[in-house]
């Protein structure tokens, strides 16, 4: 019980955030929250900011997962644009939807292998080992569409981007799917305490008998796999493949909405629900911005504000300024900053099941 | 030092090849001989403009050398070095960026071959150094799809608009342009306006986020975008609104690249305004009548900004399908 009080009060800064964005968006826009049913399918803003949302939120889960391990992955955008590239390209070509959906996700996972290979074998710093592909993987995706936008009829693999199901858009769904798999996956086995293990400190979970090198290529994959989904998303969105502009610049979301959901880019504890809630702050925003009628010109400066504001109130340092509930957890405010990310307190976390 | 030395000798050797008159083509058969140095092929449209400027050169029995600069002004630079040493009749250029062209245009005027720019213009203080420049008038393309909206609805139109990325020059002039004719018709307004990035994916959620700011879009009677991939994304968001592109809404955009037209044809675009990927053709004419009779043309040449709506629409779209 303690535990998940301590979780609720450290969520809250997140939580707070995106209720506030979600009001603000509402004053803006007094019909934010009013959703009905067009052509079977849900339709509102609320529902735009979910579904827009989708694309970032499947990358944030992947790079959840990474970051955890100390690491980074800045190729998600461009395993996207593969991903997308391959799907209408074969799409086009007479291909039928299960093999085209084979080989798109199969792409995924051979750059997350990529990726995952050059830092827990080669040890190359995540940072630049996934800059590699960041900056390559475009290039491929250019090569396989010849430059242009590649566009494709089928219903579907258009399904996956603007149908739904049970009325809830098909990207929704998808997202929601993957997060459950995800949790279940690294929170129903040891897996994600090994990924925050080796998230604190490598070396010494290698000498507890954890395989890092495995832990290391199976998150780098899995994030590799998310981008795939997350660019098969996009790609059916528009019903084309646009090698220039599909994911460019999504890496830094995806990292800014795990970084916004509290998980740290030092590694260890992890928050997969936050990071998605983290996606949701960022297009609440964005979709905000698109209704209020400001001009263009202040889109950023907007979204710059906000996110202060956020990472404001999660900063250890400005809340030792303000006044909590004194209990025996924070008397010692400082301490307990300190230990926030050592493997003690992972264990702690990890055991709680 | 031995570096200006280096080039003014090369310079030197350059214009005495011309005054030998060993021109190799020209001596072949009094052909014509054009260098273009093109920036690259970053885009459908710029691949097209290479394709169309060799069609344009074999319609007129002219001969071609390409050289592809791959975004670098300095491979513009060695490849326009390299055309005055072969000795060409005329150097085209598509400048990728505006400055620092004197030095090599200089070159290229004492060699006496006429320069010509195409698509984009040059900073210079020295306007001699080319002869002519072919480029589209991106202002004026604005005023054409506002004029065509304002005869359609007869002036009586709110106006949902998707920019292209904010601080581009095309961005900026095709808005003037259309608001040129927005404040000349009472009837007419920009009720929303935002940037879509001049892509599909961002046009499409900036129209979602219209139609559901002007109460489901039945306050919006057109969509104004500043290329045609938004306009392909708005599409795509008006349906999905449940309302019908191209009736319920209007849609006029800006490029003509073959899906606008695919869309036109489907009855779910209106109009489009042509940014013409044909600027050597024109640069080609000029060239000829100047060699011909002497005739010096303007400085500008400016290429049409035609309009084209779906009743050519299907005509258009297989005469392109191939040229992008």
């Amino acid at each position: 019980m303690t535990l998940s009080s301590s979780a609720l009060r450290r969520n809250l800064p997140q939580c707070g955030a995106l209720i506030a964005v979600l009001l603000a968006n509402w004053l803006l826009f007094p019909d934010f929250f009013s959703i009905r049913v067009q052509d079977g399918r849900l339709f509102g803003s609320l529902i735009d900011v979910m579904n827009r949302g989708a694309p970032v939120a499947l990358l944030a889960i992947g790079m959840t997962m990474v970051i955890a391990t100390r690491g980074v992955d800045l190729s998600v955008g461009a395993v996207m644009a593969i991903s997308g590239a391959i799907a209408a390209t074969m799409t086009q070509a007479g291909w039928s939807l299960p093999p085209v959906l084979l080989v798109s996700l199969g792409a995924g996972l051979l750059c997350g292998l990529w990726n995952g290979v050059l830092v827990a074998v080669l040890r190359i710093q995540p940072i630049i080992a996934t800059l590699i592909l960041m900056v390559a993987g475009r290039g491929i995706a250019q090569l396989i569409t010849e430059g242009q936008i590649v566009t494709f009829v089928s219903p579907g693999l258009a399904a996956i981007g603007s149908g739904a199901v049970l009325t809830v858009p098909t990207p929704v769904v998808l997202t929601a799917a993957t997060l459950a798999v995800t949790a279940l996956l690294v929170r129903a086995t040891a897996l994600g305490l090994m990924i925050e293990s080796v998230g604190v400190n490598r070396l010494s979970s290698a000498y507890a008998g954890v395989n890092t090198p495995v832990i290391l290529i199976a998150v780098y994959v899995w994030c590799g796999l998310c981008a795939a989904v997350a660019g098969l998303i996009v790609t059916a969105d528009i019903r084309g493949a646009d090698a220039n502009n599909a994911g460019l610049w999504l890496e830094l979301d995806a990292i800014l909405a795990v970084v916004v959901g509290g998980t740290s880019l030092l590694g260890g504890r992890f928050g997969l629900l936050m990071s998605i809630v983290g996606a949701a702050i960022i297009q609440a925003m964005n979709t905000g911005i698109l209704l209020s009628g400001f001009k263009p010109e202040f889109n950023l400066i907007v979204k710059a504000a906000v996110l202060m504001v956020v990472l404001l109130a999660q900063s250890p340092a400005l809340s030792l300024l303000l006044p909590r509930p004194r209990s025996p957890a924070n008397a010692l405010p400082i301490a307990a900053k300190v230990t926030s990310n050592a493997p003690g307190k992972a264990h702690k976390e990890g055991s709680a099941q | 030092m031995s570096m200006t030395w280096l080039k003014s000798a090369f310079a030197a050797t350059a214009v005495v090849a011309l005054c030998a008159g060993v021109s190799p083509a020209q001596a072949a058969g009094g052909k014509l001989v054009v260098g273009f140095s093109q920036i690259g092929s970053e885009s459908g449209w710029r691949a097209a403009e290479t394709k169309t400027a060799k069609a344009e050169a074999e319609k007129r029995g002219i001969e071609l050398k390409i050289s592809d600069a791959q975004q670098k002004q300095e491979n513009q630079i060695k490849a326009v070095r390299s055309f005055v040493a072969q000795g060409v009749d005329a150097i085209f250029i598509a400048p990728v960026v505006a400055t620092g062209w004197d030095a090599v245009l200089k070159e290229a005027k004492e060699a006496k071959i006429p320069v010509v720019l195409l698509d984009r213009q040059i900073d210079t203080k020295d306007n001699s150094l080319y002869m002519t420049a072919v480029t589209s008038d991106t202002v004026h393309e604005g005023r054409v799809a506002g004029e065509w909206l304002a005869k359609k609805t007869g002036g009586k139109c709110p106006v949902v608009e998707l920019q292209g990325t904010v601080g581009s020059s095309p961005a900026i002039n095709r808005k003037k342009g259309f608001d040129e004719v927005v404040a000349k018709n009472p009837g007419m307004k920009i009720i929303r306006t935002q940037s879509g990035d001049f892509t599909r994916a961002k046009g499409k959620e900036v129209m979602e986020s219209f139609i559901k700011a002007e109460n489901g879009g039945k306050g919006i009677c057109a969509v104004y975008a500043h290329n045609d991939d938004m306009a392909v994304g708005a599409i795509q968001a008006i349906k999905e609104a449940g309302l019908k592109p191209g009736t319920d809404i209007l849609v006029v955009s800006i490029d003509a690249v073959p899906d606008i037209f695919k869309a036109m044809a489907e009855g779910e675009a209106n109009a489009t305004v042509e940014l013409t990927p044909n600027m050597a053709g024109p640069a080609y004419d000029a060239l000829i009548e100047m060699k011909k009779s002497g005739k010096v043309p303007p400085k500008w040449i400016q290429t049409e900004s035609a309009l084209f709506t779906p009743d050519t629409a299907k005509a258009e779209y297989e005469r392109r399908k191939d040229a992008y």
